[in-house]
C-alpha cells in the first residue's frame, strides 16, 4: 500500500483498527520492561533514588518536543500539500503533547525541589518548558474558538510553525544561557554521560513512551475522523429539515 | 517483586510516578470513553437512515452493480 493511500479517512481508518490492538500491547509490554528495569537500576552516587524521576521526566520531556515537531510536519501537510489527514493529525497531537510537557514540569519540580531546594525557577530551560506548555493550550484553544475545521486547521498550522522556534530554544537553552537546569547527557556530540546501568532502563523508558504517543495518537486521529462524520451528517440533517 | 529502599526522597518519588499515571490514566480514558461516545452518535444517525453522501453514493453503485448482474443472468437464462 502506498503512503498516499492512507490520504483516504476511510482506509485510514480501516488500516489503524488493525494495528491499533497491537500497538497497544507493545506499549504494555515495553513499559513493564521499562518499570522493571527502572526498578533494578542503581541510585545515582550524588542524587541518591531521586534519580528514578529521571526515567519518567527525561522520556516526556523528549515526547514533548517530538510531538510538536509531528506537528510541525503536519502543520506543514495542512499549508503546503493539503493533505485531508494532516489538520487532523495536528489537532489529535495537541491534548498529547500538552499531557507530555506538563508531565515533564511535574515531574521536573518534584525533582528539583530534593535536587535544588526548589521546585521553580524561571531560568531559560524551565521556562522555555512552560512557554512550550502555554504553547499546547494556545493551540488546543485555537482549534476549540473556530468552528470551520478547515479555517481552524490553518489558524492551528501557522501558530505550530512559529511556534516550532521554540524546540531549538529549549534544546540549546542550557549551552546558551547559565541555567540551574543540568545541561544535555544523553543527546550529545561525545556520546552519553550516564552509566549503561541507568542509560538502558532510560532509553526503554524512552521507547514505552515514544509507543504510547503513536498509540494514543492514532486513537485520538480516529476520534477527529469519527468527529467530522458526525459533523457532515448533522449538517445533512440540518439540510433536510423541512422548512430550509 | 524488586524490593526498594527509595531513601529520604521517596515521596517525592512517589509523588512523581503517581502524577505521571494519573495524567496518563486521564489522557487514556478522555481517548478512550470519547471514541465511545462518538461511535453510539454515529450508530444513532445511522439508525436515522442518516448517512454520508460518499457512503449514500457507494450503496447506490453496489445497488446498480447487483441489478447489472442480475440483468445480464436473466439474459443468459433466456438465451439457454
Amino acid at each position: 500500500m502506498a503512503l498516499i493511500d492512507l490520504a483516504n479517512p476511510t482506509r485510514f481508518l480501516s488500516l489503524s483498527g488493525r494495528v491499533l490492538p497491537w500497538l497497544a500491547a507493545l506499549t504494555a509490554l515495553c513499559f513493564a520492561f521499562g518499570f522493571w528495569l527502572s526498578a533494578g537500576a542503581p541510585d545515582d552516587y550524588q542524587q541518591g533514588a531521586t534519580v528514578k524521576i529521571m526515567f519518567i521526566h527525561v522520556p516526556a520531556a523528549w515526547l514533548a518536543m517530538m510531538v510538536w515537531m509531528v506537528m510541525t510536519i503536519a502543520a506543514l501537510g495542512t499549508l503546503v500539500w493539503r493533505h485531508p489527514l494532516a489538520d487532523m493529525a495536528g489537532k489529535a497531537a495537541a491534548p498529547i503533547g500538552a499531557a507530555f510537557t506538563l508531565i515533564c514540569l511535574i515531574t521536573g519540580s518534584l525533582w528539583g525541589r530534593p535536587m535544588w531546594g526548589t521546585y521553580w525557577v524561571w531560568d531559560a530551560r524551565l521556562t522555555s518548558v512552560f512557554v512550550l506548555f502555554l504553547m499546547y493550550l494556545g493551540v488546543i484553544v485555537l482549534w476549540r474558538t473556530i468552528d470551520d475545521p478547515t479555517r481552524a486547521g490553518r489558524a492551528a498550522a501557522i501558530l505550530t510553525l512559529v511556534g516550532a522556534i521554540n524546540i531549538p530554544i529549549i534544546k540549546f537553552s542550557v549551552d546558551w544561557w547559565n541555567t540551574l537546569h543540568q545541561p544535555a547527557s544523553v543527546v550529545k556530540m561525545s556520546g552519553p554521560a550516564i552509566h549503561s546501568s541507568i542509560l538502558v532502563p532510560l532509553l526503554v523508558m524512552a521507547v514505552a513512551f515514544t509507543l504510547l504517543f503513536f498509540t494514543l495518537h492514532l486513537a485520538a486521529m480516529r476520534n477527529e475522523i469519527l468527529k467530522r462524520r458526525i459533523r457532515s451528517m448533522q449538517l445533512m440533517q440540518a439540510e433536510a429539515a423541512p422548512g430550509r | 517483586m524488586i524490593p526498594m529502599d527509595l531513601g529520604p526522597h521517596a515521596t517525592f518519588i512517589i509523588a512523581a510516578y503517581a502524577a505521571t499515571g494519573f495524567i496518563l490514566a486521564l489522557l487514556i480514558g478522555w481517548i478512550t470513553t470519547e471514541n465511545r461516545a462518538l461511535r453510539r452518535i454515529l450508530a444513532a444517525f445511522e439508525q436515522r437512515g442518516i448517512t454520508r453522501r460518499s457512503d449514500a453514493r457507494q450503496r447506490e453503485a453496489r445497488k446498480a452493480e447487483t441489478r447489472k448482474s442480475e440483468a445480464r443472468k436473466s439474459e443468459l437464462h433466456s438465451v439457454a
